[in-house]
């Protein structure tokens, strides 16, 4: 364990921030129809949350919070919504993503307004579960990041 | 070799520097950009068709939807691949 993983106050801010920045990352992702935002933003956002918990708790306390298994059930569920909803459009008699064609609500335009948000929902969870099996793929063993830190 | 690497950096950034001389100033209505016909026709007709008020989104998400599917399909696939290639099998 390095120096700045023992730190105290690290520590403690780390376990304060994490919350408050997978609620920005939410806030991202559903602002997107209405501001500057998205799912490729917010997901990056959340994933971040959980890379800066992993790199000062440690790989191993960070896959507890998101294991290998799990990294790979969301990183598919993600698209697969992305692409069901493209699907359903079809089904409903639409076009490929043609969102206002599914007659779930009577005004058009706003089931096209929830679609769009399902869609960047799906997005941010392909990428927030893609960044995070990068960093913990890409990081060394416990064992050796020892050596590699100090 | 690194005052090599410096100065194909320093001349590319003056080349760039000297190229945006040339772009349209910020907001100018006389922009090609704002020109062409199809921003008109989203300017008008992106929150009616598509009910996001972020024209943005409208695009990104709506008429460029597929193209948003295969970006997504991109993410995905390369971290798969990274899974599949630097994933260590502990078992």
């Amino acid at each position: 364990m390095s120096r700045i993983q023992e730190s105290v106050i690290i520590r403690t801010v780390v376990r304060i921030m994490v919350p408050f920045i997978q609620l920005f990352a939410l806030y991202v992702i559903m602002h997107g129809a209405s501001g500057p935002g998205g799912g490729f933003q917010g997901g990056v956002i959340f994933g971040a949350a959980i890379i800066l918990y992993a790199m000062i708790y440690g790989i191993a306390e960070g896959k507890r919070k998101m294991s290998d298994a799990l990294d790979k059930i969301l990183a598919s569920t993600g698209l697969t919504i992305f692409a069901a909803t493209g699907l359903a459009c079809i089904v409903c008699g639409g076009m490929f993503l043609q969102y206002n064609a599914v007659p779930l609500l009577p005004d058009p335009a706003l089931v096209s307004k929830y679609l769009i948000d399902l869609v960047e929902i799906g997005i941010g969870i392909t990428v927030l579960a893609v960044m995070i099996s990068l960093f913990f793929d890409i990081s060394p063993p416990e064992s050796e990041s020892e050596e590699v830190e100090e | 070799m690194k005052t090599l690497a410096l100065f194909v950096v320093v001349i590319t950034g003056a080349m760039l520097i000297y190229a945006g001389q040339d772009l349209p100033a910020f907001g100018d209505i006389n922009s090609p950009s704002y020109q062409a016909p199809m921003t008109q026709y989203f300017i008008e007709n992106s929150e009616t068709e598509s009910g996001v008020t972020n024209i943005v989104t409208a695009l990104l998400a709506s008429y460029r939807g597929y193209d948003t599917l295969g970006e997504t399909a991109v993410i995905f696939t390369a971290g798969m691949a990274v899974m599949l290639l630097l994933r260590r099998r502990e078992r």
